[in-house]
């Protein structure tokens, strides 16, 4: 499903300049800074706010344009609010039902046994909203949105108000709609982990307008972008659970980049799991290094070298047409006399498995 | 003890009541919603002429009612053309008084429970597929439900008291426009002070009541919610 978004907004000291095709498919993130407009822009797709310079359409239903505006109760979309939402005089049962029942009975997607199963609230339906806590009532606004069958599902930082607990609690179930379900979500986020382990997509934010858009990876550890510098640089990797070393507790997956291994044994074979290497934890050499203690090493290509700092540089290679991003000191690279095209290898101290 | 004429000002003074709290609830409803969500800049303007009635002597009020009502003033003349005659000393007239009288004691608990709700509960039903008319009645008047019930419980209990408006356009017509206020007086007039006693005593009773009634609701339901 392609998603054609085009606002721009003028209002005071605000701007919002977007005009993008998204190819919709799994989570696309839209991410930048606090005020950077993510929100401005959630809520116009929406049409929670109107703006009279737009275009919106979601595959074959325009939903904005010059002479046409379609109210936000004739789209078919789902909304999660950052902060609790749910109607306060109503039990979680009756504020599933809400949109539920305001869906035609043959656009009913997804039927009420699925949701309550899917976000494990089976056992509260009965409360009223204040008798829960932060982390089960997002799980009922989620619950709620979905059940109103939406073709577009937008999530307005929906774990923004939670401590980190409640939101590694509430991950897997984000994660599970778009598998499960299949419904392409829109999330607004400031929080670069929770981009890293959950989102397909990302477009980037700043002062109102659009920066970039591209898969995570890709937009993570592109050399033009600001992403790449900072202490969080990093790389995420698609891949898939192959086997077990039972005797050293160890796992080992399958991915673009080759074979990697990482501690633990518990995820069955076949999983598909998302790996995270930090730059700082990559270092280089020019031979493979036989009597090492690092496990995963890969042979890559130099693709390209930004300044970090005056001391360091992050420097781009490519596993197998797979970024990974190495942070090293300038002293380092120039010793190495790195340039792009070279060959080298990339150790990699620690992999950090995403959700 | 009290007569029949206490016993049929006292149905008056109910009728009136009801009615008028029944018309400001119907009017002051959308009034106080569009109070509470407008941003249009003159709205002030509107909110004091609202709450004129909180501050004004009864009788000013009164007495403009009645120039209004009379057959040569603006509302009277349109009456009397229109066939109604002139509101001035009918149960009508008293009605279309009480309302404006009482109008700040609905409108402000309306609007003030309208603006505590926020827009964020009816952009979520905007999303969840409900249409405006299907919002507020599903969401902002549940959640309205204190606004409501103080508003229906001073409307009519302010009217009950009603005495200067009525003295001035109400005339004291026994069976028409004879409320239970003006019999006390007059009773107090001619010193027959065990009936006095009798409505005083009634009245105050039953405000005390109602008000009890709605700080323990109101109570109950901010609980419920916080």
């Amino acid at each position: 499903m392609t998603i054609r978004i085009q606002f721009q907004v003028d209002r005071g000291d605000f701007h919002l300049d977007v005009d993008v095709d998204v190819q919709q498919r799994g989570i696309t993130a839209v991410f930048g800074p606090s005020g950077c407009g993510k929100t401005t822009l959630l809520r116009a797709i929406a049409g929670l706010d109107r703006y009279s310079n737009g275009f919106l359409q979601i595959g074959d239903q325009v939903w904005q344009s010059d002479t046409k505006f379609v109210p936000p109760h004739r789209r078919a979309l789902g909304y999660v609010f950052q902060e609790s939402s749910l109607f306060p005089h109503l039990t979680v049962i009756r504020n599933l039902e809400y949109g539920y029942s305001r869906v035609p009975e043959d656009k009913q997607k997804i039927d009420m046994d699925t949701a309550v199963e899917l976000l494990e609230i089976g056992g509260i339906l009965h409360r009223f909203p204040v008798n829960l806590s932060g982390g089960e009532q997002q799980r009922v606004a989620i619950a709620r949105a979905i059940l109103s069958s939406p073709t577009l599902l937008l999530m307005d930082e929906p774990l923004g108000s939670l401590d980190l607990p409640r939101k590694l609690e509430i991950l897997p179930f984000i994660d599970a709609l778009h598998r499960e379900l299949g419904i392409p979500v829109i999330y607004v986020s400031h929080d670069r982990d929770e981009v890293a382990r959950l989102a397909d997509n990302m477009l980037l934010m700043s002062n109102g307008q659009m920066v970039a858009i591209g898969k995570v990876n890709a937009m993570l550890t592109r050399i033009d972008l600001p992403l790449i510098h900072g202490d969080q640089a990093e790389s995420v990797i698609n891949a898939v659970v192959s086997g077990h070393d039972p005797e050293y507790q160890l796992t080992s997956l399958d991915s673009s980049a080759g074979r990697i291994s990482v501690t633990g044994n518990k995820l069955p074979v076949n999983t598909s799991v998302r790996l995270r290497i930090l730059a700082r934890d990559v270092s280089l050499t020019l031979a493979r290094q036989k009597d090492t203690s690092i496990l995963n090493i890969f042979p890559a290509t130099v693709d390209g070298i930004v300044p970090e700092g005056n001391a360091q540089v992050t420097v781009r290679l490519l596993v197998n047409d797979t970024p990974l991003l190495a942070r090293i000191t300038r002293k380092s690279a120039d010793n190495l006399e790195l340039r792009p095209g070279m060959r080298v290898y990339a150790q990699t101290k620690s992999v950090a498995l995403l959700a | 003890m009290t007569g029949y004429e206490d016993w049929s000002a006292l149905v008056i003074t109910l009728q009136l009541a009801l009615i008028s709290t029944a018309i400001l609830l119907l009017l002051g409803t959308p009034f106080a919603w569009w109070l509470a969500r407008s941003e249009w800049r003159y709205k002030f303007l509107l909110e004091a002429i609202v709450a004129l009635p909180l501050v004004l002597p009864p009788t000013v009020l009164g007495f403009y009612l009645l120039v209004t009502f009379s057959p040569s003033g603006p509302i009277g003349q349109w009456t009397v053309a229109s066939g109604i005659g002139s509101l001035a000393f009918t149960f009508s007239g008293l009605v279309a008084g009480s309302v404006i009288y009482s109008l700040p004691f609905v409108v402000q608990p309306l609007q003030d429970a309208f603006r505590t709700i926020g827009p964020r509960p009816m952009e979520v039903a905007a999303t969840l597929r409900a249409s405006p008319l299907d919002r507020f009645l599903t969401i902002a008047i549940p959640l309205a439900r204190p606004g409501f019930i103080t508003a229906i419980v001073l409307g009519f209990a302010h009217t009950l008291g009603e005495f200067g408006v009525v003295l001035m356009i109400g005339g004291n017509i026994p069976g028409e426009t004879r409320v239970i206020s003006i019999a006390i007086y007059d009773h107090v007039e001619m010193m027959e002070y065990q009936e006095a006693h009798w409505l005083s005593g009634g009245l105050l009773m039953l405000c005390f009541l109602m008000l009890t009634l709605v700080y323990w609701i109101n109570r109950t339901f901010r609980i419920m919610l916080k």
